[in-house]
C-alpha cells in the first residue's frame, strides 16, 4: 500500500533536496569554487533537453509508432557534430557581448533592434508556454496515478477540478518559488546561475536512473530480455508493425523533417540556449559535452521500445495510456519502490525543464520586452530613477511567476486534449523559426534587420495558421470545418494541407511551410536591403568574432560621454558596489586613470554598454548609453567605410600580396639552390675526376711496364694511396653532409678539452701543412673550461676550418695562428690566416652549402664546398655561432663559439 | 591548416556521415522485418550508427588538447614568420 502521505513526503523530500544542492552550488560559486566547472556537469545540465515528454512521452509514442520517437535525439546528435562550429561560436560571441538570451542574441545581432528583441521574446513565450503546461500535466497525472496504487486509473480531465485542489498548481507554485529564488538571487552581468546547474545537473542523473531502472526491470524482470520481449510483440500483429517504420508514403520525409526540426531545438530552445550558452564556465567544455550529451540520449532510450512494447502486451484490452507505461508497469507488478521511483524520475525530467524555461524567458520578458517599453515612457522617468536593480530583480520575479501561471492556465484548459509528444513538436516548430535569423547572422554577413523581421513573421504566421488555429478548433473556439473544409470553404488553405500538400504529418507539413517562408523571405529581403551602420557594425562583429580578437578595442561607435554620467547610469542598474567594481576593474586593465579627464573615452562607453547589456539587454543598454552618449563628429558615411567589406577585402588583398612577396622569395631561393646544386655536381664529378683520372693512368704505366725500376714504382704506388685517400676523404664528406642535413647523424656528448682537440686537429692536418710548408702557431689561453659536446665533430670543425686555411695560403709563406679563450658562458676559437681574406659580400654566403668563392686568380675552386657548411651544423647542434671576419688581402679569421653547457634541446 | 580547421572539417565529415546514414535511402535497406538475436535490425542498425557518430565526434574533439587553447587564434591561418 502506497499512501498518499508517503507519496508527498517523497515528493518534498526530492524538491527540498534540490533547492539543497541548488544552495550549495551557489554558495560555492560565492566562494570562488565552482562544483560546475566541468564538461560532465555541462554535458548533464545540457540534458535538460529530456523533459517528461522524453521521460513518459517516448514510451507513448513509440507504442503508437515504434521508432518513430527517435528523430527527436538523433537531431540533437547531429547537432552536436555541428556543435563545435556554431554552438562555439554563439557562445563566443554571447561571452563577448555579454548575451544573456536568444531575444538578445538576435537583437544584438541585427543591430540592437527593441522589435526584434520583442518579437522573439513573444514568439518564445507563445512557444513554448503549452510546452511547460505539459510538464505539469505530466505531474499531476503521474501524481494521479500513483495516489491509485496498487489499482490504476486513468485520470479524468481536470478542468473538472477546483483549481486549489488540483497538484500541477500547487507543483507550479513550488517550481515558481525555486525558480525566482535560484534564478534571480541577484542581477549579474553574465547572468549566470550556478546553483540552479548543479540542481538541474543533478535532476538529470535522476532521470536517467529512474528510466534505466524501469527499463531493466521490464526488459529482465517481467521479460526475458530484449530477444524474448521483442519476439513476442513481433508474434501480436497489432504489433508487428512498430518494428519498422513502415514506410508509406512520406515516411522518409517526416522523419527527415522531424530530425532537422530536433536539430535546431536543442539549438535554440530558450533552456537549451539558457544551459549550453549563458550558464557555459568554459568554452572548452564543449569539446566533451559534444560527445557526452547525444552519449546521455543514447542512453536514456535503449529501453524505450521495451517498456512500450512491454506496456502495450501486459495492458492489452485495459484503458491505461502509453504515455503512463513507465508509471504504471512497475504498479501493474506491485513493485511500489519502483513506481515511486519512476514517479521522482518524472517529476525530476518535468522540473529541471520548467525551471530553466522559465528562468530563461523571465529574462527575455524583462529585458527584451518589458524595459524597452519602460524606458521610452516618458512619464515614468525610469532614466533617472537612482537605483533600479530591484526593480529589474521584481520584473523578472514576475515573469517567472506570470510564464508559470500561464502554463498552468493552458494546462488546464487546452492541454487535456493533447498527448504528451504532440505538445513538444509544436513547440519545437516554434523556436525552429529563429534558426534562420540566427544561422544566417553567424555566417552570413549580409543577414539583414529587415530580412530578419519578415521571416519571422512570416514563419511564425505559418506556426500560427498550420498548428496553433487547428489546435483551437480541436477544443471547440473554432468552427471545426476550419479545418476540415478550409477557412470560408478554401480547400487550398486546409491548414493541415496547405496549398494541397498531401503526404506529411502535421508537424512535417508545417516545419515545411514555416521554414521555406521564413528563410525565403530571410534571405530574400535580406538580398535586397540596405543595412544602416550599426547593422553593418555588429554583422562584421558577430560573423568575424573569431577573427577579430581585439574587438574590444576596434571601437565602432566612437561616442564619448561624461564620466559621472555613465558611473551613476551603471549604478542604477547594477547596484553601486557592482558598478564601482567594475569601473576599478577596467581602470586596472587598461592603465587609465579616467578618475582625472571628465569624459569617458569611447573604450569606456562601450564597455558600459556591455556590462548594461548583461543586465537589461543590448537593445535596453543602447537606448540607455544613447540618453547620455555624445557623438564624436563622424559621419555615417565615414562608419560605413570603416565597416563595409571594402576593408575585409583590403585586408586580404594585403595578406595576399604578403603571401605572394613570400613565394617569389621562396622561389628565388629555390632556383639559387638549384643552381648551386649544379654546380656541386660539376665540382663534384671533377674533384672526382682528377684523382681517378691520375690513378688510372699510373695504373696503366704500372701494367704496360712491368721492367719498371723499384724506386719509379714506388713512387707510383705511393701517388695512387694519396689520391685513392683523397677520394675517399672527399667521399666522406659528401656522406657526411647528408647525413647531418637529414638528421640520422649520431651525436655522442661528454666532456671535452678544447686544447686536446686543438692538438688532434693539428695532427691531423700535419701533412697538409707539410706540403705546403705553412706555419702553425696555436695559444691557449689559461684555465679553458672543459665543454660539454661531441669531441670527434669538433676536431672535425678545427680539421675542416684548418683545411680551408690551407687552401688559401700561399705555399711557403702562409701563416695559421689558433687562438682559444673564455668569452661568455662559452669559449671561443678563433683560426687565422693570412691569405687573400674574403670579400664583405661573401662573409655570410660562405657558410652556406655548395658555396665557394671563386677568384679571378685561382680559377676553379678545391673541394667540394660542403667543409664549411657542415661546421656551421656542427656548431649549430652544440648551439653556438660560427663566422667570418676579414679585411680583403690582410687575410681572414674564422671564429666560434660554444657554450660550456650545452642548453638542452627543445 | 591549423588544428582547428582540420577538427572543424573532421566533425562536418561526422555530421555528413550521420545525415547520409540516419535518411533515406540508406535507412529504408534496413526498415525491414528481420531479426539478429530476436532484435529488429532496423532497431541494431539505428543505435550502432548513432554510437559510431558518438565515437567518432569523441574521437575527434577528444585528441589535441593543445589546439584549443589557441585564443584568438582560431580560424585565422598562421602566417610564416621565417626570415
Amino acid at each position: 500500500m502506497l499512501e498518499t502521505g508517503t507519496i508527498l513526503f517523497v515528493s518534498f523530500l526530492y524538491m527540498g533536496l534540490l533547492f539543497a544542492i541548488a544552495y550549495y552550488g551557489d554558495r560555492r560559486a560565492d566562494a570562488g569554487r565552482s562544483i560546475i566547472s566541468n564538461p560532465y556537469i555541462y554535458a548533464l545540465s545540457m540534458a535538460v533537453y529530456c523533459t517528461a515528454w522524453t521521460f513518459y512521452g517516448s514510451v507513448g509514442r513509440a507504442a503508437d509508432a515504434g521508432l518513430g520517437f527517435l528523430p527527436v535525439y538523433i537531431g540533437p546528435t547531429l547537432a552536436a557534430a555541428l556543435g563545435w562550429l556554431v554552438l562555439r561560436k554563439i557562445i563566443r560571441i554571447s561571452k563577448v557581448h555579454r548575451i544573456t538570451s536568444i531575444a538578445d542574441f538576435v537583437a544584438s545581432r541585427y543591430g540592437k533592434s527593441t522589435t526584434l528583441a520583442a518579437m522573439v521574446t513573444v514568439i518564445a513565450a507563445l512557444g513554448i508556454v503549452p510546452y511547460i503546461a505539459l510538464q505539469l500535466k505530466a505531474i499531476s497525472t503521474s501524481y494521479q496515478i500513483i495516489r491509485g496504487y496498487p489499482d490504476i486509473n486513468m485520470p479524468g480531465v481536470s478542468t473538472s477540478f477546483p483549481v486549489f485542489s488540483d497538484t500541477a498548481f500547487y507543483v507550479a507554485l513550488i517550481l515558481a518559488l525555486f525558480a525566482v529564488l535560484f534564478g534571480t538571487r541577484h542581477l549579474d552581468a553574465t547572468e549566470r546561475h550556478e546553483g540552479l546547474v548543479a540542481a538541474i545537473a543533478f535532476e538529470s542523473v535522476v532521470k536517467l536512473a529512474a528510466f534505466f531502472a524501469v527499463g531493466i526491470f521490464v526488459t529482465y524482470g517481467i521479460y526475458d530480455g530484449f530477444g524474448d520481449l521483442i519476439g513476442r510483440a513481433a508474434s501480436m500483429p497489432a504489433l508487428n508493425s512498430r518494428l519498422t517504420l513502415g514506410g508509406g508514403e512520406g515516411t522518409y520525409v517526416n522523419w527527415t523533417l522531424a530530425v532537422f526540426l530536433s536539430m535546431m531545438a536543442v539549438l535554440f530552445l530558450p533552456r537549451q540556449f539558457q544551459v549550453a550558452v549563458v550558464e557555459n564556465v568554459n568554452e572548452d567544455h564543449l569539446n566533451r559535452a559534444l560527445w557526452l550529451f547525444p552519449l546521455y540520449l543514447l542512453a536514456i532510450n535503449i529501453f524505450v521500445i521495451p517498456v512500450a512494447l512491454g506496456g502495450v502486451m501486459i495492458f492489452a484490452g485495459q484503458t491505461v495510456y502509453a504515455d503512463t507505461f513507465v508509471l504504471t508497469l512497475p504498479m501493474v507488478q506491485h513493485h511500489q519502490m519502483l513506481a515511486l521511483f519512476a514517479f521522482i524520475g518524472g517529476m525530476s525530467a518535468a522540473t529541471g525543464m520548467v525551471i530553466v524555461e522559465t528562468v530563461a524567458l523571465s529574462t527575455m520578458i524583462c529585458n527584451d520586452l518589458v524595459m524597452p517599453i519602460l524606458l521610452r515612457l516618458p512619464m515614468l522617468r525610469l532614466t533617472q530613477q537612482s537605483d533600479l536593480s530591484a526593480l529589474l530583480l521584481t520584473i523578472r520575479r514576475a515573469g517567472i511567476i506570470l510564464v508559470l501561471l500561464l502554463g498552468y492556465t493552458y494546462f488546464h484548459f487546452i492541454g487535456e486534449h493533447y498527448t504528451l509528444v504532440s505538445i513538444g513538436l509544436v513547440s519545437f516548430t516554434a523556436v525552429a523559426q529563429f534558426a534562420p535569423a540566427i544561422l544566417g547572422g553567424i555566417f552570413w554577413r549580409a543577414g539583414s534587420r529587415s530580412g530578419a523581421i519578415a521571416g519571422l513573421l512570416a514563419g511564425f504566421g505559418v506556426w500560427l495558421y498550420t498548428l496553433v488555429l487547428p489546435s483551437l478548433a480541436d477544443v471547440g473556439f473554432l468552427p471545426a470545418d476550419f479545418v476540415t473544409e478550409g477557412p470560408f470553404g478554401f480547400a487550398m488553405l486546409k491548414p493541415f494541407s496547405l496549398f494541397g500538400l498531401q503526404g506529411l504529418d502535421r508537424i512535417g507539413h508545417a516545419v515545411f511551410w514555416s521554414m521555406l517562408a521564413n528563410a525565403g523571405l530571410y534571405i530574400g529581403i535580406s538580398m535586397f536591403s540596405r543595412p544602416s551602420a550599426i547593422e553593418h557594425a555588429q554583422a562584421a562583429l558577430f560573423v568575424d568574432v573569431f577573427r577579430k580578437a581585439e574587438s574590444e578595442r576596434s571601437t565602432v561607435w566612437r561616442g564619448t560621454a561624461p564620466v559621472p554620467d555613465l558611473r551613476s547610469m551603471l549604478r542604477r542598474f547594477l547596484g553601486r558596489s557592482q558598478a564601482d567594481r567594475a569601473l576599478v576593474q577596467y581602470g586596472v586593465e587598461h592603465g587609465i586613470d579616467w578618475e582625472k579627464s571628465p569624459t569617458a573615452d569611447s573604450g569606456l562607453v562601450n564597455y558600459a554598454e556591455k556590462l548594461l547589456a548583461g543586465a537589461i539587454g543590448s537593445a535596453s543598454a543602447r537606448v540607455m548609453v544613447g540618453s547620455i552618449e555624445k557623438e564624436a563628429p563622424l559621419s555615417i558615411a565615414e562608419v560605413m567605410d570603416i565597416l563595409d567589406e571594402t576593408r575585409q577585402a583590403i585586408a586580404y588583398s594585403r595578406e595576399l600580396e604578403k603571401a605572394t612577396a613570400e613565394l617569389q622569395a621562396a622561389n628565388e631561393r629555390l632556383k639559387e639552390l638549384d643552381r648551386l646544386k649544379d654546380e656541386f655536381l660539376s665540382t663534384v664529378t671533377h674533384e672526382l675526376r682528377t684523382p681517378l683520372t691520375s690513378i688510372r693512368s699510373i695504373a696503366e704505366i704500372l701494367h704496360e711496364s712491368p721492367d719498371i725500376g723499384p724506386d719509379r714504382h714506388q713512387e707510383f704506388t705511393q701517388i695512387i694511396v694519396r689520391e685513392s685517400q683523397r677520394l675517399t676523404r672527399l667521399i666522406t664528406q659528401v656522406l657526411e653532409f647528408q647525413r647531418i642535413e637529414s638528421g640520422r647523424m649520431d651525436w655522442h656528448l661528454s666532456r671535452v678539452d678544447i686544447g686536446e682537440v686543438i692538438s688532434e686537429a693539428v695532427g691531423a692536418t700535419r701533412q697538409l701543412l707539410e706540403e705546403k710548408q705553412i706555419f702553425l702557431s696555436s695559444g691557449l689561453a689559461d684555465g679553458l673550461p672543459e665543454i660539454e659536446g661531441d669531441r670527434d665533430r669538433l676536431v672535425q670543425v678545427l680539421v675542416n676550418l684548418i683545411s680551408n686555411a690551407v687552401k688559401f695560403c700561399e705555399p711557403e709563406q702562409g701563416r695559421i695562428d689558433i687562438h682559444a679563450r673564455k668569452e661568455g658562458g662559452g669559449l671561443r676559437v678563433d683560426v687565422a690566416d693570412n691569405g687573400p681574406g674574403i670579400l664583405p659580400e661573401d662573409l655570410e654566403s660562405i657558410f652556406e652549402e655548395f658555396r665557394q668563392i671563386r677568384s679571378e686568380t685561382r680559377g676553379r675552386p678545391q673541394g667540394t664546398g660542403l667543409g664549411l657548411s657542415i661546421c656551421r651544423r656542427i656548431i649549430d647542434f652544440h648551439k653556438g655561432r660560427i663566422w667570418v671576419e676579414s679585411t680583403p688581402g690582410q687575410g681572414a679569421t674564422f671564429c666560434f663559439w660554444v657554450p660550456t653547457k650545452r642548453p638542452s634541446a627543445g | 591548416m591549423t588544428s582547428l580547421a582540420v577538427k572543424a572539417r573532421r566533425l562536418i565529415g561526422i555530421f555528413l556521415l550521420g545525415v547520409v546514414l540516419f535518411n533515406y535511402p540508406v535507412l529504408s535497406l534496413f526498415d525491414r522485418e528481420i531479426f539478429l538475436s530476436g532484435i529488429p535490425i532496423l532497431y541494431l542498425y539505428l543505435f550502432g550508427v548513432w554510437a559510431l557518430l558518438i565515437l567518432l565526434t569523441a574521437m575527434v574533439t577528444g585528441s589535441r588538447r593543445s589546439g584549443l587553447r589557441e585564443q584568438g587564434m582560431d580560424e585565422r591561418s598562421e602566417t610564416s614568420t621565417k626570415d
